[in-house]
């Protein structure tokens, strides 16, 4: 059952990987052209040579950001299914295709929403080769702190439920939540690499099409998995009826 | 006719959590490599010698909102 669930997320988040890809490559690539246009006129300005293509544009901009939203679609997929196997029936009160949405929508404010307002998404010219290591940290150390306390949370809101109705239960939850993030963004340093003269529109234009890429998967992933899910606890449900018909 | 209306809607039973946890553990700790591959291999951290991996996922990785420079 698990398995078979699994399988089911993974290519629910390929499909997603695609629509993803195709809206990046629409949306997306003409950005990050202007960047790298931009990244280019600063070098020859500077007098630095430019530095030797290793993989072509043509090739970043198509396999690799396929097979980049591809992979990340089918692992986003596979976990939202191991969630939904464990939510099922034990933390939601809905039915299959009202968890996975709730699911999808929760990851998407936990895993990239909340995190990227601290830490958004930058096109290329923005951020410099040497700090890698450390934003690359904090970045991971954010997402996993988002996560963790969005389970809390969640978790909290469910305690609360018996005593005080759902209503107040899940305001509580998620004010926790946004109080306990408030202040990790407050504790955790800031970056800030935007070069002076990188355009101001280009820049929101960029972090706007990156999280609608986001927006584009994880709805996918949220309403396509609920949808193949239901189907296949449906039929395990109906097997389980006529297997005891049988007996009787 | 209350009886009607009060009828509960058969949910499926959860999944007990021994059968879910093997594939939790295995499942995730896969999808997780596959991750770092996409979002972080040959930035930060590197498994693999040179930047291959790194420039080829390139504009994914900018678009995803992976650090990357």
């Amino acid at each position: 059952m698990v398995g078979s669930l699994l399988l089911r997320g993974m290519l629910v988040g390929l499909v997603a990987g695609l629509l993803a890809f195709a809206f990046a490559r629409v949306v997306g690539e003409p950005l990050v052209d202007q960047a790298i246009a931009f990244e280019d006129q600063q070098a020859q300005a500077a007098g630095e040579a430019p530095e030797p293509e290793l993989v072509s544009r043509s090739t970043q901009a198509g396999l690799g950001l396929l097979t980049g939203a591809l992979v990340y679609g089918a692992s986003i997929g596979g976990l939202v299914a191991l969630v939904f196997a464990f939510a099922q029936g034990r933390v939601s009160a809905f039915g299959p295709r009202g968890t996975a949405a709730l699911i999808a929508l929760a990851g998407f404010v936990a895993v990239v929403l909340v995190p990227q307002i601290k830490y958004p998404a930058n096109p290329p010219a923005v951020g410099s080769g040497e700090t890698i290591q450390a934003r690359t940290e904090l970045f991971f150390i954010l997402l996993g702190l988002s996560v963790a306390i969005a389970v809390a949370s969640i978790r909290l809101a469910r305690r609360l439920m018996v005593r005080h109705g759902g209503w107040n239960a899940w305001i509580a939850g998620g004010a926790a939540y946004v109080l306990v993030m408030g202040i990790a963004f407050s504790v955790l340093p800031s970056v800030n690499e935007v070069p002076e003269t990188f355009s101001a529109v280009l820049l929101w234009n960029f972090r706007i099409a990156s999280l609608a890429m986001h927006a584009v998967l994880w709805t996918t992933i949220g309403l396509g998995f609920g949808v193949l899910a239901e189907r296949r606890l449906i039929r395990q449900a109906s097997g389980r009826r006529l297997a005891a018909l049988a007996i009787r | 006719m209350s009886e009607i209306a009060l009828k509960p809607v058969a949910l499926p039973a959860p999944i007990p959590v021994r059968e879910l946890l093997p594939w939790a553990v295995f499942g995730g700790l896969m999808l997780m490599l596959a991750l770092y591959f996409i979002g972080a291999e040959e930035g930060a951290a590197s498994l693999i010698h040179g930047s291959y991996v790194h420039e080829f996922v390139h504009d994914g990785r900018h678009l995803l909102g992976f650090p990357c420079h």
